[in-house]
């Protein structure tokens, strides 16, 4: 089950990180989810792991542009990240982070910094922070019940049982 | 009043489709990622196993124990499963695949990023993650948003010494990393009908750089024909004049030249003229952009009895296409030339083995992208055309490829 809405503090970082910058390939030969989540961004900021568990990732334009890795979302949502909010992802990216029951919002125009807390909400498509209140491009009624089942296995799961 | 994408979707652009899938593929890397997902699922079996590919080519022969254990469990859960598998060197699965296996109209979906190469066949062929492989194994479909059209009018014809790399590095560099996203792009225009079966599919492979979601072409003669070859019959596909556009880029070929992506991003492209006299490290001619014979053939052209002076990585991208570099006699001027021959597949291009640069080192390279560390920690490379590649092999530098032509 994937909460669809929650708080935490953010975690900002740049505009068009690819897959790559998240996960290196010289990581992706295990099935140990756990060896992704420890790796993440270590390209970027080996610091950055981390501070991972509880936040709020905010990044930049593009997001998640490049490899169609899904090791790369399944890093950041073992790595503890509650939501991902940029004003656009590579389309990829996107789709996995709904598939492994991540939430994703796109959000344009958003002032935030390190640390402060951000509140988000996945069904309504909002994003609060630092007093201000921002509107999201809204989720298909099929990308929101994938969510809600916590990604696509437990969404299949619960179909092929009925 | 549709564009491609409207029509094979039959939707318009904005909105949800939900499709059966026509074709369904995966590689070693994907493969064994979406069969972890579908064990969890817990799925009777694969809905449509007949329209399924599992296809090595990533790491492949397997570079580790490791890899070849989870090898071992991928290809025994594909026979198991009746699927179509295409063991190691067959061939990187987007040229795979675009050997007489996709038709135009077809829905096809693949789970790496460049599958949007297919859709030089007017099939609209796009990238998914691994749990949407799981879903589509699962069920036989999958979700689909019809996405906007941006049109590329092609007209001119290439100079000598320029490549139809050279355009996609051009376009790339026009629209920009994400000037694309969720768009797909259709190429049109005067020339697009008499660019060659082998120029779509380099072009169409890029527009993934740009963010795009598929890169298509109308069906036409060229399809027909490139089809036939493979016992494939195929109708055409007509543009249609009001078929709405949310951005349009006109590209003259004659005014193209020699390009190169700089390090370390796609669309930072210079002129080749630019950076003449960089000097390299190693230069890797190969990958779904251009790694088939034609590319090979063009660039033992330019090897012809003469030697590399710096270390050259050839990698066919098929086994078809290697065949036909070793019945040509192409692969043995690439050889007498110097260049080392990796077996068909992706080679050094993920940097997992096979040619990854080393700390500090400059490649020049064929492939698609040039992310950092992609191709080996803490080297670097220039991404361009084969011709360019090979003549910057000669050289050990970053040469004009109309100075030897
Ligand atoms: S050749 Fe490179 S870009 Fe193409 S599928 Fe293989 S790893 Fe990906």
């Amino acid at each position: 089950m994937t909460l669809l809405a929650g708080t935490g503090p953010a975690v900002c970082i740049g505009a068009d990180i690819d897959t790559d910058m998240v996960i290196a390939g010289r990581y992706l030969r295990t099935k140990d989810r756990g060896v992704w989540a420890e790796h993440a961004f270590e390209d970027l900021d080996p610091t950055l792991a981390t501070r991972l568990r509880g936040c709020v990732l905010v990044t930049g334009k593009n997001m998640g542009c490049g490899s169609s890795r899904e090791q790369a979302v399944m890093a950041l949502r073992e790595a503890g990240v509650l939501a991902v909010i940029a004003p656009s992802f590579a389309r990829i990216f996107f789709r996995n982070c709904i598939n492994v029951g991540l939430p994703v919002l796109e959000c344009e125009d958003l002032a935030c910094h390190d640390g402060e807390m951000i509140t988000y909400d996945c069904t309504i498509g909002t994003v609060n922070v630092g007093g201000n209140s921002y509107i999201c491009r809204s989720l298909s009624p099929r990308m929101q019940e994938i969510l809600v089942s916590g990604g696509l296995v437990e969404y299949w799961k619960g179909r092929l049982s009925r | 009043m549709e564009t491609l994408s409207e029509k094979i979707l039959g939707a318009q652009a904005g909105n949800f489709s939900d499709k059966r899938v026509d074709k369904a593929f995966c590689h070693d890397g994907t493969g064994i990622q979406a069969k972890m997902i579908y064990d969890e699922m817990g799925a009777p079996g694969i809905a449509n196993p007949e329209t399924c590919y599992v296809i090595y080519d990533h790491i492949s022969p397997a570079n580790t124990s490791q890899t070849a254990d989870l090898h071992k469990e991928l290809r025994e859960f594909a026979s198991r499963s009746g699927m179509h598998f295409s063991e190691i060197g067959g061939g990187i699965c987007h040229q795979y695949m675009a050997e007489g296996r996709i038709l135009p109209g077809e829905v096809v979906i693949g789970a790496d990023s460049h599958s949007c190469t297919l859709g030089a066949f007017g099939a609209l062929a796009t990238g998914v993650g691994a749990s949407d492989m799981a879903g589509i194994w699962v069920s036989g479909e999958t979700w689909l948003r019809v996405p906007e059209s941006i049109a590329i009018y092609i007209s001119g014809s290439l100079a000598k010494g320029v490549e139809y790399k050279d355009l996609a590095l051009a376009y790339v560099a026009e629209l920009g990393m994400d000037g694309a996203t969720y768009h797909a792009l259709e190429f049109l225009g005067d020339s697009a009908s008499e660019i060659p079966m082998e120029g779509r599919l380099t072009l169409s492979n890029m527009v993934v750089e740009a963010g795009a979601k598929t890169g298509l072409w109308y069906a036409d003669d060229v399809t027909r024909e490139y089809l036939g070859r493979y016992g494939k019959s195929s109708s055409r596909q007509e543009p249609d004049d009001e078929a709405v556009y949310s951005e349009e880029l006109w590209i003259d070929l004659q005014g193209l030249e020699p390009l190169l992506a700089v390090p370390h991003r796609v669309d930072t492209v210079k002129p080749v003229s630019e950076l003449v006299g960089t000097s390299l490290d190693q230069v890797f001619i190969g990958t779904c952009t251009n790694g088939r014979y034609e590319d090979l053939a063009r660039a033992a052209s330019i090897l012809d009895g003469k030697q590399v002076a710096v270390r050259t990585v050839v990698v066919p991208a098929s086994r078809a296409d290697y065949l036909r570099a070793v019945n040509s006699g192409v692969l043995a001027t690439l050889v007498g030339a110097g260049c080392v021959i990796g077996p068909p597949g992706c080679g050094p291009c993920l940097g997992a083995h096979m040619g990854v640069l080393g700390d500090g080192e400059v490649g020049l390279s064929t492939a698609n992208r040039n992310f950092r560390n992609r191709m080996g920690v803490g080297g670097s490379y220039y991404l361009s055309s084969p011709s360019t590649a090979a003549a910057s092999a000669i050289t050990g530098e970053i040469s004009d490829p109309r100075e030897v032509l």
